[in-house]
């Protein structure tokens, strides 16, 4: 099993004839990824890799039965994108598009609250089910089946710890990029609790990062409900307050949101965290047994 | 995207919410000048510039006489302001704000930002102002009242009740009027303007019993920037590090840090993870640079020459996992920057992900000296090495 997608998964790529959306409707078919049509407004009719284009979300899901989308619309447009898509039904929506402005997701968060949609990101890899599907950008050659969950608020730094799990010969079960931004549609517990009921999952690496109070909440959530073995990592104990780093969520600010509260919190909820990146690998092995 | 001062406060005048007379000035003279054209004495000098803390810094003066106006200034624009947010170096100011001085009786905190994990934006109001509004949160949280916004319906007017009736002593009828019109004009600002931040502190009752913003803060959240034309206009690029602000023209995500190791990365979430290696492996980082997903071979070259710049650097790792960002790419973009320049420091490569044995053929085959890691732990090796040397 895995969680929120499978191989049966049907995708919709939104901004599907833009070069990234072409692009990784590409890769994503590349990788075995059920995507059964595009939209862009206007160019009904066209084809892009042999997958059809609609000019709304509504044609796509009446004419190919889509129930994920993929989002690669540019920032100012990518809200409109994401409540078009959960208007139609759509359960999972990954938006990969970074640049959103923050009052545009305000409206967003709002508006889901009446759907049953599901947002992964804004400016996020995506979610992959190493085997089965990837909807997203992640290079799915460095994963493997198996059975760990990786939910974590970065890109790359979700593939390097991945690599290192697959190194160490731990496979995964369904890796998930939450997101960089300062409002996300869902976070570390919402996927902590679908972890926790997948009997496929057997331990979770959390990967965080200065900025907000998701991982302290996550610790709290792990310490009283999550039985499942953990292994935590957070970016930024260099980061200096006051400085966004890359991602717009990732800022001290305040005094809150440094990275030594959040790895406090995580190792007061029990949970083993990983200080040097380097060494995350050999952690699995000693907490999660062999691979 | 922060405003100054007065930028911040010709907005607040804008929306209808009352600030001091005041004007701009650049140099002492043009100060004088300003202090002639308003009310007073007192007048209030203060410095213009993107740092918390001016009032400690010697960056606000109050003074009595047009004299003291001129020396203010002077003293002000001629040396850097140092304050706690920049640092022992201090920061230059191009320019300060004159005003006519306020006989104030009380002063509040009135701000809005967005509460991330509510997602939504948020009022916060206390009658403890004039300080920051952290340090009466640690030591009087009691005193620190939030009302959220309802996205879909906006700022109402039982939630200016709420928090202006909360005051103890009560103010006049007339005052507590104007401090719940502002409260819906601050609302309209931080709306209007995409705001991250909307800030009023302080927010003071004067002995005449009028509300009065004394200070204001506005920062724009860069993402909204494109859809608000007028506001581009109000960028002020002398208040960023030289080298964040060649990295900003070619699309880099780059913080100068001040320590001795360059790095560059795709990805902030790498790039931070890797300063955190570099900090662990006893040196300090240089910087924060995420070359980005979808880097081309120009943006590489232009991050890799930044950090050479940075006359601090005895080292430089390069750590890509390549994802979109492909590691031929990156390899050719640092033997186009090699070719431009003369590197004498050591260089350290990591290079992981798609087209990796490309990227390394590249590198092999070229004449640049650099030291290879297969892994983290190995960079962080090497990084060790370096600095023990």
């Amino acid at each position: 099993m895995s969680i929120l997608v499978d191989e049966k998964t049907r995708v919709v790529v939104q901004g599907i004839t833009g070069r990234e959306g072409t692009f990784h409707t590409t890769q994503m078919l590349a990788y075995g990824t059920a995507v059964a049509a595009g939209v862009t407004p206007g160019k009904k009719g066209q084809k892009v890799e042999g997958v059809p284009v609609f000019n709304t979300v509504h044609e796509a899901v009446k004419n190919e039965g889509v129930n994920a989308s993929c989002i690669f619309v540019p920032p100012l447009f990518a809200a409109d994108a994401i409540m078009e898509s959960a208007s139609e039904g759509v359960e999972v929506i990954v938006c990969i598009t970074e640049g959103i402005p923050v009052l545009d997701m305000v409206k967003v968060a709002s508006f889901l609250q009446n759907t049953k949609a599901v947002l992964i990101g804004p400016n996020c890899p995506g979610i992959i089910c190493p085997g089965k599907t990837k909807v997203g950008i992640m290079p799915g050659h460095i994963h493997r089946p198996g059975h760990v969950g990786v939910i974590s608020r970065s890109g790359t730094l979700t593939y390097e710890v991945v690599d290192q799990l697959t190194r160490a010969g731990f496979g995964q079960s369904t890796c998930i990029g939450i997101g960089g931004d300062p409002i996300i549609g869902t976070t570390f517990i919402d996927h902590l609790a679908r972890f926790k009921e997948d009997p496929e999952t057997q331990g979770v690496v959390l990967i965080g990062e200065i900025g907000g109070s998701a991982e302290e909440e996550a610790a709290l959530y792990i310490q009283n409900e999550f039985r499942k073995p953990v292994i935590g990592f957070i970016a930024g104990q260099t980061a200096p307050p006051g400085k966004r780093m890359g991602h717009a969520g990732a800022i001290i600010s305040g005094g809150k949101g440094k990275a030594e509260d959040k790895v406090q919190a995580l190792e007061s909820a029990g949970i083993t965290v990983v200080r040097n990146l380097g060494r995350l690998g050999e952690t699995a092995l000693e907490i999660m047994g062999k691979g | 995207m922060k405003l100054h001062e007065f930028q911040a406060k010709q907005i607040f005048k804008d929306y209808g919410i009352p600030v001091p007379e005041g004007k701009v000035a650049s140099s002492p003279q043009q100060a004088l000048n300003a202090a002639k054209e308003l009310n007073g004495p007192p007048w209030v000098v203060k410095a213009q510039v993107h740092a918390g803390g001016r009032g400690k810094g010697g960056g606000v003066r109050v003074v009595r006489s047009l004299e003291e106006v001129k020396n203010a200034a002077a003293q002000i624009l001629d040396k850097p302001l140092v304050t706690k947010q920049t640092g022992p170096q201090g920061k230059r100011v191009y320019q300060v704000l004159v005003e006519q001085g306020v006989e104030i009786d009380r002063e509040l905190y009135m701000a809005m930002v967005v509460d991330r994990s509510r997602a939504r934006p948020v009022m916060v109001f206390s009658q403890q102002g004039g300080m920051e509004i952290e340090e009466v949160a640690a030591r009087s949280p009691e005193l620190v009242l939030q009302q959220f916004v309802d996205p879909g319906v906006g700022w109402m007017p039982f939630q200016s009740r709420a928090l202006a009736y909360s005051l103890d002593p009560l103010p006049t009828p007339e005052t507590l009027k104007e401090i719940i019109t502002i409260m819906g004009n601050l609302y309209k600002v931080f709306i209007s303007l995409d705001c991250s931040l909307a800030e009023i502190n302080p927010l003071v009752i004067t002995k005449q019993g009028h509300a009065l913003a004394i200070d204001a803060k506005i920062s724009i959240d860069d993402n909204a920037l494109s859809r608000h034309k007028d506001l581009q206009a109000l960028d002020d690029p002398r208040e960023k590090d030289p080298l964040d602000a060649k990295a900003a023209k070619y699309n880099l995500n780059y913080i100068r840090l001040g320590g001795n190791i360059g790095a560059m990365v795709n990805g902030a979430g790498l790039a931070m993870a890797t300063m955190d290696v570099i900090k662990l492996a006893g040196a300090e980082p240089a910087n924060f640079l995420d070359v980005g997903g979808g880097a081309s071979e120009e943006m590489v070259r232009r991050g890799f020459e930044i950090i050479l710049e940075d006359e601090n650097v005895k080292a430089v790792l390069i750590n890509i996992f390549g994802g979109i960002l492909r590691c031929d790419v990156l390899a050719r973009g640092i033997l186009a920057a090699a070719e431009k320049m003369e590197i004498n420091v050591p260089l350290i490569v990591r290079l992981e992900g798609t087209n990796v044995e490309e990227g390394r053929r590249i590198l092999k085959e070229s004449n640049l000296k650099f030291l290879v890691a297969n892994t983290m732990a190995e960079a962080a090796e090497l990084v060790t090495r370096q600095v023990s040397q």
